[in-house]
Parts: C-alpha cells; sequence; structure tokens
C-alpha cells in the first residue's frame, strides 16, 4: 500500500513538473509586451542605447560598427533611393502618382506602417499599400521581394529616418487578434531546424551565425528595407521573412501572407518609440 | 553444382522480392503526399519534404523503383514530423514568450 503511494505521489510529482507552468494572465496586452520586450533588451544588453537598437549587429559589435560607418559615406543603397525617388514622382498612366494614395503625399509617413485596416479587419503593410495604389490606377502590382518595391520603400523609410515607429492598435479585438497571431508567429518554432523567429533574434542576438552577427528583434525592422552584401542588392521585409522560413529549411509563405503581416504588425508595434533609420545595409 | 544453381534461384527470387514495386511506390507516394498536405493546412511544411517527394517523383519517372519507394517513405516520415511540430508548437511557443 506504502509502495503503491510512493509510486503514485512520485508520478504525481513528475507529470506537474512536466506540465507547462500556469500563466497567471492570458489576456492580449500589446502595451505590457512592448515594455516587457524593451525591458528584456535592455538587461541583455545594458552598453546598448535604446536608439542604436535599430542598427543592428552594428550596435553589439565595435568592429561591424565602424565598417558599417565607413561604408554609410558612400553607402550600397544609394542607388535604390535614387530609383526609388524617381519612381515616386513619376506619374502612373492615368495622370496620378504614389503620393495621391498616401496621407501627406507618401512623406514622411513609414513610421505609421503597418496599421490595421478596420474597414477590412486586416493589417496593411507599406508594401502593401502600395500596390493597391497601383492596382487602383490601373498599375500592375510590383514582386514584393524585388528591386522596385524595396527602392520604393527605401525612399520611403528615408523621408521618415529619425522619426519615431508609432504603430497603433484600435480597440478592435480583431486588430488584437491579428497582433496575438503576429507574436504567435514570432515565437512559435518551424523548419526542419526547430527554429523560431526568437531562436535566432531573441535568444542569439549579437552571437555568431556562420559568418554574420545576428541582430536583436527590438527595432529589426526599423532599418528596412536593406541592402545586403550576401544578397548582393536590396531586400524588402517580405524577402527578409521569405528567406528567414528558408534558412530554417521550412516552406517559406507567399509574401503578405496574413501571417506575415500580423508578424510585421507584432514586430513594429514593440518597437515603437525606436527611430526609423531605413533604409539600412547589412552584411 | 545442383546447390550453386539452386542458391542463384534462391538469391534471385529473394531480391526480387524485395526490389520495390510500382505498386510499393504509388502508396508510398500517396501517403506522404497526404501527410505533406495536412502539413500544409497547419501552413508548417518543410523545404526537405518537398525535396524528397520531388526526388521521389524522379526516380519513379527513370524506373528506379527502390529509390522512388525509399525517397517516398522519407518524404512520409519528414511530413509526419513537420506535423507533430506544428501541432506541439500551437501551445509551446508560449514558453520562449519574454513576459
Amino acid at each position: 500500500m506504502r509502495a503503491r503511494f510512493a509510486i503514485g505521489f512520485v508520478l504525481a510529482v513528475l507529470a506537474a513538473l512536466s506540465a507547462p507552468p500556469a500563466r497567471a494572465n492570458e489576456t492580449i496586452d500589446p502595451a505590457g509586451d512592448a515594455k516587457a520586450f524593451r525591458d528584456f533588451f535592455a538587461k541583455k544588453f545594458p552598453k546598448v542605447k535604446f536608439d542604436d537598437f535599430v542598427n543592428g549587429p552594428y550596435s553589439m559589435n565595435e568592429d561591424m560598427r565602424r565598417q558599417w560607418e565607413e561604408k554609410e559615406q558612400f553607402p550600397p543603397y544609394e542607388f535604390a533611393l535614387d530609383a526609388g525617388k524617381e519612381m515616386f514622382a513619376k506619374p502612373f498612366k492615368n495622370g496620378k502618382s504614389y503620393a495621391d494614395c498616401f496621407e501627406n503625399g507618401g512623406v514622411g509617413i513609414r513610421q505609421n506602417y503597418p496599421y490595421f485596416d478596420e474597414n477590412d479587419g486586416k493589417v496593411v503593410t507599406l508594401e502593401l499599400a502600395l500596390n493597391r495604389c497601383r492596382e487602383a490606377n490601373g498599375e500592375a502590382p510590383l514582386s514584393y521581394v524585388k528591386d522596385d518595391m524595396a527602392s520604393l520603400t527605401a525612399y520611403m523609410a528615408f523621408t521618415s529616418r529619425g522619426k519615431a515607429m508609432d504603430i497603433k492598435i484600435p480597440s478592435d479585438p480583431r486588430a488584437l487578434a491579428a497582433y496575438e497571431d503576429g507574436k504567435r508567429y514570432f515565437y512559435t518554432r518551424r523548419g526542419q531546424l526547430n527554429f523560431s523567429c526568437a531562436s535566432c533574434h531573441v535568444q542569439s542576438p549579437g552571437e555568431r551565425l556562420r559568418t554574420e552577427i545576428l541582430a536583436p528583434a527590438l527595432g529589426i525592422l526599423n532599418a528596412m528595407p536593406i541592402y545586403r552584401s550576401e544578397w548582393s542588392g536590396m531586400g524588402t521585409i517580405s524577402r527578409r521573412f521569405v528567406t528567414c522560413n528558408s534558412q530554417t529549411r521550412a516552406v517559406p509563405l507567399e509574401p503578405q501572407s496574413d501571417e506575415y503581416r500580423d508578424l510585421e504588425y507584432y514586430l513594429s508595434y514593440v518597437s515603437n518609440g525606436l527611430p526609423i533609420s531605413g533604409p539600412g545595409a547589412r552584411p | 553444382m545442383r546447390f550453386l544453381f539452386a542458391i542463384t534461384v534462391l538469391i534471385a527470387g529473394v531480391s526480387q522480392a524485395l526490389a520495390a514495386s510500382e505498386s510499393d511506390f504509388k502508396t508510398a507516394y500517396a501517403a506522404a503526399e497526404a501527410a505533406e498536405k495536412q502539413a500544409g493546412s497547419l501552413r508548417n511544411q518543410w523545404l526537405p519534404t518537398e525535396a524528397a517527394l520531388a526526388a521521389a517523383k524522379k526516380a519513379a519517372a527513370s524506373g528506379d523503383f527502390d529509390a522512388a519507394t525509399a525517397q517516398a517513405k522519407e518524404a512520409d516520415a519528414l511530413a509526419k514530423a513537420s506535423i507533430s511540430q506544428a501541432t506541439s508548437e500551437k501551445e509551446r511557443w508560449k514558453d520562449l514568450e519574454i513576459r
């Protein structure tokens, strides 16, 4: 009898230990999340100034920073910036232009994207808004992962440089759900390598992954789009997400899928207050 | 001499019995495809699964049903692993969350 009781007790203890810890508060709390996110990185990297997180690996590796500062004198994204400015100003066949689709003529507004569209109940990213603008004016949409989209967003980011990311979550249960879905995507392990976004950008920023120094998740989208030496070209946020998924040996989702849009919403929101620094350059 | 002949016939018979047929390949491929479809519905397919499915098809097209069946079984195992990952991550992602 005693033996049975002892075995039962041991099994009960083991079951309690293996069960996931109970969480006191399962409510969706974006403001609380953002604070915890910032506190985590501030504690992990006490020497990095808050605004400097947007500079990714350069904020945590002195050698790379010096090289980057030299490169910034003749930045590799400059050609994309010029092309983007020209494309942005060029009228569509119907005489209208991108400026007609955005508030303030599209200048200095990057920090407000993505936003939650309460009409269709979904997140709208800047890349998506640009293509919607094109289609509304009878133009074919651009590829989300190629140079033209990167050039346009590079120009728009440049006009917002220094402005603080300012993502709003309206009091709409669908917006909260989109935010939560983005958060879930960020922390979910996927691919044969069993990596989540957080495996690299929360658990290991500053560490090397082969020749790369991993960037912190805090402010990671503020520098987008980026010129990557590895790509020998510019990359949009869509391209970054697709590539990250492939690197974990997961089949990437389609660019601007709901999951990627929600992920961008979450990552941008928790980086509120950090300055836009795009377009950026990375190894 | 008779003994050698008998052994040769026996070996030939066994190896033929062990070789995969087109029907074996089709069964293995259908199972792998179904599992990969399920992984797709969970939005969690893996690149190696897709590669193994493509390799299975290519080997079958060249008539190598041994290789084709082996690749299809590999794809099936990978697809099932991705389903298992997606299922367990439904709750486990919270363990990584910054709080």
